[in-house]
């Protein structure tokens, strides 16, 4: 298939060897017993953790199962089980707007003609949880010149599919369907923004946002719009569908910022998944050295 | 009833010891815990109208029970925050109460709780005489509050929130009804009166 692996780095190299285990020790533990000892054993050995930053990666069995994607519902165990069956081939992404080669993309076709990339980034959620995540795909802005944008493009808007006989959530009004988020063209272009067909190595899990999901590592989770089958280029700044949703809790730009507290969450500071400690939050979620400029005289308050 | 009671929290404790509490056991534990409060005081508040509409009166003796158990419940609930969640940080904990709606609701809820839980003993019920009976009644406080803890807390799934709000107004509903048909069945009837008139 049309999913290459980059020469460079193996994938077994980012693979942490403890999650290997774990995964092992995991098919091994079908029964209660032998569950009940490796949960409290995770249990003290977390309780004994000291409070650090610790960018270890989390495991595939965390990625894997503690998802938000509420097109496969809204409980985050709700995605690894309703997503299960969907069918991600033939898949189609549309591109248009202002660009001088609009079309309609099969995703192999998409994807062919670039080397996938290994990125282990931090992944903040507005929930105030993190995890830290070996994603693998190809710089968004490698793809979009590609496209080339008019000079018109200020903003890009993505879509997730919409498809409530294959995506149960978007059977309920829950959000307006289907989703949609946007990037400014800077932030698009910017070298951290990945599009992203990979999760270890592997191709995406269904429940991670199968077969092409968004990833902006300094912003906050939601950003990240999963199963893309649109990418348009637009003059407007797009309506986020977080912020159409609940425009007082959810901004356009939502880059992680400890300062700027959640209307009911802090935002100062986060549990990183799998730790028993809180740790503080970073500005940008740790990537200030790179993305602090392009927000330069902004007021963060307001552009939340 | 005592043991039955005691079943939600014994299961929680075996998911997390089995690891069956997903990646954020941590959050899950609290909103189990929260749940369950709710829960209970939904049971508690039961007994009442169930008393009355069915004639099982061998129910009256687990009220009391029930209403400490869903106290029980929002103690191990708030310890979840204040010792696990937050492992101890006051300021942090301070900060969120004062700025965040939906915990300093619940932080209310608990206090409204704490002086019912005291005041159940038989010697305080004794000592309090019509005025317990007047106290006890912001059990229906702390279940609306409760219940708009919960709400807040959720982003956008408010179903079942929702389902729980419309429980607490349905029982409370009741009581007042049955209160009111009480207290004009002890007065003498005024229809009677006016139509003799």
């Amino acid at each position: 298939m049309l999913i290459r692996k980059p020469a460079d780095i193996k994938s077994s190299e980012i693979t942490p060897e403890h999650m290997a285990l774990n995964r092992r020790k995991f098919l091994a533990a079908a029964g209660v017993a032998t569950a009940g000892v490796l949960g409290t054993g995770k249990v003290l050995s977390a309780f004994a953790a000291p409070h650090q930053q610790n960018d270890k990666p989390n495991t595939y069995e965390e990625i894997t199962t503690y998802n938000n994607y509420y097109e496969f519902g809204t409980d985050k165990e709700d995605p690894s089980k309703n997503a299960k069956n969907f069918q991600t081939r033939p898949w189609t992404v549309k591109v248009d707007g202002l660009v001088k080669k609009p079309a309609d993309y099969q995703f192999e076709d998409l994807v062919k003609p670039y080397k996938l990339e290994d990125r282990i980034y931090r992944l903040r959620c507005v929930e105030a949880w993190s995890m830290v995540i070996p994603w693998q795909g190809i710089p968004l802005a490698d793809m979009i010149k590609r496209f080339e944008p008019l000079p018109s493009a200020k903003y890009v808007q993505f879509t997730t599919l919409m498809a409530p006989d294959r995506m149960p959530g978007e059977r309920q009004p829950i959000l307006p369907w289907p989703y949609v988020e946007g990037l400014r063209m800077d932030e698009a272009m910017h070298p951290l923004t990945l599009m992203t067909t990979g999760l270890y190595g592997k191709p995406l899990p269904n429940q991670d946002g199968a077969p092409l999901r968004l990833i902006v590592p300094w912003k906050y989770g939601f950003k990240g719009i999963k199963a893309i089958t649109r990418i348009s280029f637009v003059e407007a700044q797009p309506r986020n569908t977080w912020q159409l949703a609940n425009a007082n809790e959810y901004g356009f730009y939502a880059n992680v910022n400890p300062e700027v507290d959640h209307p009911r969450w802090t935002q100062a500071s986060e549990r990183r998944i799998g730790q028993f400690r809180r740790q503080k939050t970073l500005m940008f979620n740790g990537y200030a050295d790179q993305v602090a400029k392009m927000y330069a005289g902004m007021d963060l308050r307001k552009n939340f | 009833m005592f043991v039955l009671a005691l079943l939600p929290l014994s299961y929680i404790a075996w998911k997390f010891s089995t690891d069956r509490l997903g990646a954020n056991p941590i959050r899950e534990l609290e909103i189990e815990t929260g749940l369950w409060t709710i829960r209970m005081l939904a049971v508690a508040l039961l007994v009442t109208p169930v008393r009355r509409i069915f004639g099982w009166n061998w129910l009256a003796k687990y009220r009391r029970m029930l209403g400490l158990f869903a106290f029980f419940y929002a103690c191990v609930h708030l310890s979840m925050w204040v010792g696990v969640d937050w492992f101890f940080a006051w300021g942090d904990m301070w900060h969120e109460i004062v700025k965040h709606r939906y915990i300093l609701v619940g932080m209310l809820t608990w206090l409204i709780l704490l002086p019912l839980a005291i005041t159940s003993t038989k010697g305080w019920v004794r000592r309090l005489g019509k005025r317990w009976v007047v106290l006890h009644r912001l059990v229906y406080l702390a279940a609306v509050t409760a219940t708009i803890h919960y709400l807040w807390a959720v982003k956008k799934d408010t179903f079942f929130p929702v389902v729980y709000l419309a429980t607490f107004a349905l029982l409370l509903g009741y009581r007042v009804i049955d209160a009111r048909r009480k207290s004009s069945r002890a007065r003498p009837p005024r229809s009677g009166a006016s139509a003799a008139a």
